[in-house]
């Protein structure tokens, strides 16, 4: 089961050994912007959700940051 | 100080696999490896009686073998317990190291010896002191001198034995309350100075080792896949009904979201301690996306989103218990049919 890993602290993602990393916005609101109006910052969010999708259909050998 | 030593069948002199269903018996006095252990300890200590008992039995009859070592421990009430050394053999190293924990429960320490990958080790290292020996009986003539000697360290200090590298065992992963003498700012930079001038010195805080999978392959298309969603955000029901704690959890919650397209400020909050929880409380969406997720789902992006979701609190969780939460969740989504998964973290 391939997974991706949404993570704001790529280091960390990367020293506990996820392989397929997307970088998040902010640590308590990885996937949010308190400075984007709601209609924005949804769609910001479907954008990295569909980036880590696609991810998941994506051939890797290591470890990538995508 | 009476000793009652543990050991299996084969360094018990009854045989080897074919042995390995050999039923407890109780001896007196030391029996293979325990007659030299004997010899080392002089005076000290003197082995008094040795279970032996085979590593099949011991394994597939735990609570009935653990119950037997219970009232023979009882009969002879040792000062001490010795078991093994076991080295890498697997059951021989778990059944040495139950007998740890049992002897600990009856509050009578237990010394054994056993190699680091024994999963004797990971399993009891809490509650008996294990030297750490090679990985084949070969190295018996060392392990029997380091057990020797943590044993006589132990009566030395009447009972109270030392940091790991001090007295010579493999660490307990315990906290353990001492006095130091300089301040932690102090050790810190003496530590420093050590390193930088390629000197040796002693980590206060070892860091974990994280193991490494390869990668997975990659789904042939998402169009039939279904999607698992795993946080260690703390993201869960309003109320955290199983009060996941807010740091350091102890468990992780599995919840629902059939028929929920969108994580509200009435439905859902997070539990974690060890972030801003503002933003997530009014909108969890922004760690646990599952409102763009339930709009591709209809649009056809992807096959479904699974109809529950994982959740833990990743802050100052330890590393075991973090593996032990991720192998539960990833057997559950496998059963559920899950293709593949998004985890987030905070």
């Amino acid at each position: 089961m391939p997974v991706v890993h949404i993570a704001t602290v790529v280091p960390i993602s990367q020293t506990v050994g996820a392989n397929r990393i997307v970088p998040a916005v902010a640590i308590p609101h990885p996937l949010g912007n308190p400075k984007m109006d709601k209609e924005e910052e949804k769609l910001m969010r479907r954008q990295m959700v569909e980036k880590a999708l696609n991810t998941l259909t994506t051939e890797i050998s290591e470890q990538t940051v995508f | 100080m009476r000793i009652l030593h543990y050991i299996n069948q084969f360094f018990g002199q009854k045989g080897g696999e074919e042995a390995a269903n050999y039923p407890i018996e109780l001896v007196e006095g030391p029996v293979g490896p325990g007659g030299a252990l004997n010899n080392m300890l002089g005076e000290t200590a003197e082995i008094t009686h040795t279970i032996i008992c085979g590593d099949s039995y011991f394994n597939e009859n735990e609570a009935v073998a653990v119950a037997g070592i219970a009232e023979i421990i009882e009969q002879v009430k040792p000062d001490l317990i010795v078991a093994g050394p076991a080295f890498n053999a697997g059951r021989y190293g778990v059944a040495c190291g139950r007998v740890g924990k049992l002897a600990s429960e009856m509050g009578i320490t237990c010394i054994s010896g056993m190699y680091p990958e024994n999963p004797g080790y990971d399993l009891y290292k809490q509650t008996a002191y294990m030297v750490e020996t090679k990985n084949s009986a070969a190295d018996m003539r060392k392990a029997l001198p380091n057990m020797a000697a943590l044993i006589k360290t132990f009566v030395e200090k009447g009972g109270k034995l030392g940091m790991p590298a001090e007295d010579g065992y493999m660490p307990r992963n315990l906290r353990v309350n001492m006095f130091a003498e300089k301040r932690g700012a102090a050790r810190a930079v003496d530590m420093l100075i050590a390193k930088l001038g390629g000197e040796e010195f002693t980590t206060e805080y070892p860091m974990p080792v994280f193991d490494r999978v390869e990668p997975f392959k990659a789904l042939a298309s998402l169009k039939d896949a279904k999607i698992g969603l795993v946080t260690s955000g703390g993201v869960v029901p309003k109320g955290n009904p199983d009060h996941i704690e807010s740091s350091s959890a102890q468990k992780y919650g599995e919840y629902s979201i059939e028929g929920i397209f969108d994580l509200t400020e009435e439905t859902h909050e997070t539990a974690h301690g060890g972030y801003d929880p503002v933003k997530c409380n009014e909108n969890s969406d922004v760690v646990l996306p599952v409102d763009v997720l339930r709009d591709l789902e209809k649009e056809g992006f992807i096959g479904s989103l699974h109809d529950k979701f994982y959740t833990t609190v990743g802050n100052g969780t330890s590393v075991s218990n973090s593996k032990k939460f991720g192998a539960e969740i990833a057997q559950k989504l496998l059963d559920a049919g899950v293709s593949a998964a998004i985890l987030t973290s905070t």
